[in-house]
């Protein structure tokens, strides 16, 4: 019927592809924080690309099968050990019921996703299975997971021995490099301030969740002077309350730029220097604290360009994977 | 005034009003995300009114970005122009002013608050230029507020207070946030009040807390099982000065999910209200006295 919990991981939730349409009562969108792992571990079981999945971060979870399947890890290199034995990412292998499926060290990357045949068959709430963790809302319970959880599983029909090889996978560079659009509040910014931000490189902050990720390491910005216009408040990075886009660049006091990400807060009082492009928001999903990264200026035309690359890929793979 | 458009990536437009308050700017922001939403143009995802801005999300394959551009920028000036009268509701909320559970939470984070002498509600009154807290707090509760804004977690409220720029209740967020704010707290910054709907860290000023839960995930809650979320931006909120004993007994009855909020119908006219603030008021709060 099931899977169950052994022990949870560092922070492992259930996660599909999102639920839009609810960010202007502030619930964000949601879903894997890498849409390619997500979507691809589901295609490597069986599934309909949009079925929910574990998403776990740093650290993977140890769980109890109670009925056989077809089960694929993706995402960041978390390798998945099934009765203590090794098994390939990127790749579905079977699991019988009394199986117990356990990780090894995070070898690369930052979140793993666990696709089961059938996938987690949570309650769909407000059109998605996904966990909001801030608002207690989806997935299962409204929480990660805890030791003694039981998840149901959906009925499946998955292949065990399908994978997807390595070059049809999206490799990270170092230091990660992150296109941006510059706009929103670009404006009170220096000039010399706006170049040493996009030629620096920045380290990815402990402080890195589904809600944004925070980088530290670079100068602090400086401001143009300006008298703070009514209901802004008093900090020169501080704007009268606005919607944060997914992807926006938040940079309160100046100081350590903040990343918004698919649980991202909807809006707030602190100034964005822009936003970084769709195509890139995997990337970020798979940064662990410390790594070196750098934001790299581009247009909106660029942004469309490596979307549509993006795209291609995307198809690439799920080519392979229909055979 | 003409709206400052812009790309925020290439997913969403991010259309800001003026830089400044106002509730000029908040209607204007208003008719834009209600045209953009009647219009029901393919490809639009999201469509999030602020405080004095606006954001539209899209999917840039279904529809071109400068085509959306072009789309919004047409229905400027009829959102400017237009006299805004809006069908809305106000909705009447207990607040315990004063009590117990924010004032322990103030007092845990002292070290981090502008004045760590002070309460956040002595602070407060004393920088709006009130004599007592009572007095601020009769000020806070007298004139109703706009939900000018739903966000930063799920069914938090932004308000603004239906009164003249001068009588505009201003305090700055703490120095450096707190780790912990009490579930449905009443906080303040910058000119907004905000609720708090879920614990967790914040940085308003914290003056008091209402039984009245306003977002519930399990929809168990009677007036919130259709919508999650109980306020809306264009909402009005009239705050209902209430004490110990009144909070305890409306905890109870919600508690056995008998309460709701009094939320009557109403229209609310710019024009009339920039004519005449409190008149305007005093005829929107009889409609919560049934008088």
């Amino acid at each position: 019927m099931a899977v169950k919990v052994i022990s949870p991981g560092l922070s492992t939730s259930v996660q599909d592809l999102g639920r839009p349409g609810h960010y202007h009562v502030g619930i964000p969108e949601g879903g894997g924080m890498d849409r390619f792992a997500t979507r691809i571990a589901n295609l490597l079981v069986g599934n309909d690309p949009g079925a929910a999945v574990l998403e776990a971060t740093f650290m993977g979870p140890e769980l109890e099968f109670t009925q056989s399947a077809v089960v694929a890890v993706t995402g960041g290199e978390l390798p998945p050990k099934l009765n203590g034995e090794e098994q390939p990412t990127w790749e579905s292998f079977p699991v019988k019921a009394g199986d117990r499926l356990s990780f090894g060290f995070l070898k690369g990357g930052a979140r793993a996703y666990l696709a089961v045949s059938g996938g987690i068959d949570v309650p769909v709430v407000l059109g998605s299975r996904s966990t909001y963790i801030l608002g207690a809302l989806g997935g299962h319970q409204g929480r990660t997971l805890k030791a003694g959880d039981e998840l149901p599983l959906g009925e499946g029909s998955g292949k065990a021995g399908l994978s997807l090889p390595a070059n049809l996978r999206r490799a990270g560079n170092s230091p990660a490099e992150l296109r941006m659009l510059p706009g929103m509040y670009w404006h009170r910014i220096t000039e010399a301030a706006g170049n040493r931000f996009f030629e620096e490189t920045w380290k990815v902050a402990p402080e890195a969740d589904r809600i944004g990720y925070r980088f530290r390491g670079g100068t602090p910005l400086e401001f143009v002077e300006r008298e703070q216009p009514f209901g802004a408040g008093s900090d020169p990075s501080n704007i009268v309350d606005a919607c944060y886009p997914y992807g926006s660049v938040q940079v309160p006091s100046g100081t350590e730029p903040i990343v918004l990400h698919r649980d991202a807060v909807s809006g707030g009082g602190y100034m964005m220097l822009g936003v970084v492009i769709s195509a890139d928001m995997d990337l970020i999903a798979q940064l662990q604290p410390h790594t070196p990264a750098r934001f790299v200026p581009v247009t909106l035309e660029d942004a469309l360009a490596a979307r549509t690359e993006q795209r291609a890929a995307l198809a690439r793979a799920e080519g392979h994977l229909a055979g | 005034m003409s709206i400052r458009f812009n790309f925020g990536g290439d997913e969403h437009i991010f259309g800001e009003v003026s830089e400044e308050m106002s509730l000029t700017s908040f209607f204007t922001g208003l008719s834009m995300t209600n045209a953009v939403r009647t219009a029901g143009i393919r490809g639009v995802t999201e469509i999030c009114p602020a405080n004095a801005s606006f954001q539209i999300r899209f999917n840039p394959d279904i529809i071109k970005p400068q085509d959306l551009l072009s789309e919004l920028k047409s229905m400027e000036e009829a959102a400017s122009k237009a006299d805004p009268v809006l069908k809305t509701r106000i909705i009447e909320l207990p607040v315990y002013f004063q009590d117990p559970w924010t004032r322990e939470t103030c007092l845990r984070f002292r070290e981090r608050h502008q004045d760590p002498s002070s309460t956040d509600l002595e602070y407060s009154a004393r920088i709006n230029g009130y004599a007592t807290v009572e007095e601020f707090i009769a000020a806070y509760s007298g004139q109703p507020w706009f939900v000018s804004m739903v966000g930063f977690v799920a069914g938090l409220p932004f308000l603004y207070q239906m009164v003249e720029r001068k009588k505009q209740i201003q305090a700055p967020k703490y120095l450096r946030p707190r780790t912990d704010t009490p579930k449905l707290t009443i906080g303040h910054g910058g000119c907004f009040a905000a609720i708090y709907s879920v614990r967790g860290a914040g940085g308003y000023q914290m003056y008091g807390i209402t039984p009245a839960p306003i977002y519930d995930p399990t929809r168990k809650v009677r007036y919130l099982a259709d919508d999650m979320c109980l306020f809306k931006p264009g909402d009005i909120v009239k705050f209902k000065a209430i004490g110990r004993d009144d909070y305890d007994a409306t905890l109870e009855e919600i508690e056995a999910n008998r309460w709701q909020p009094t939320v009557r119908e109403c229209t609310f006219s710019l024009k009339d209200f920039n004519s005449d603030i409190y008149g305007t008021n005093a005829k929107l709060m009889e409609l919560i006295n049934g008088r």
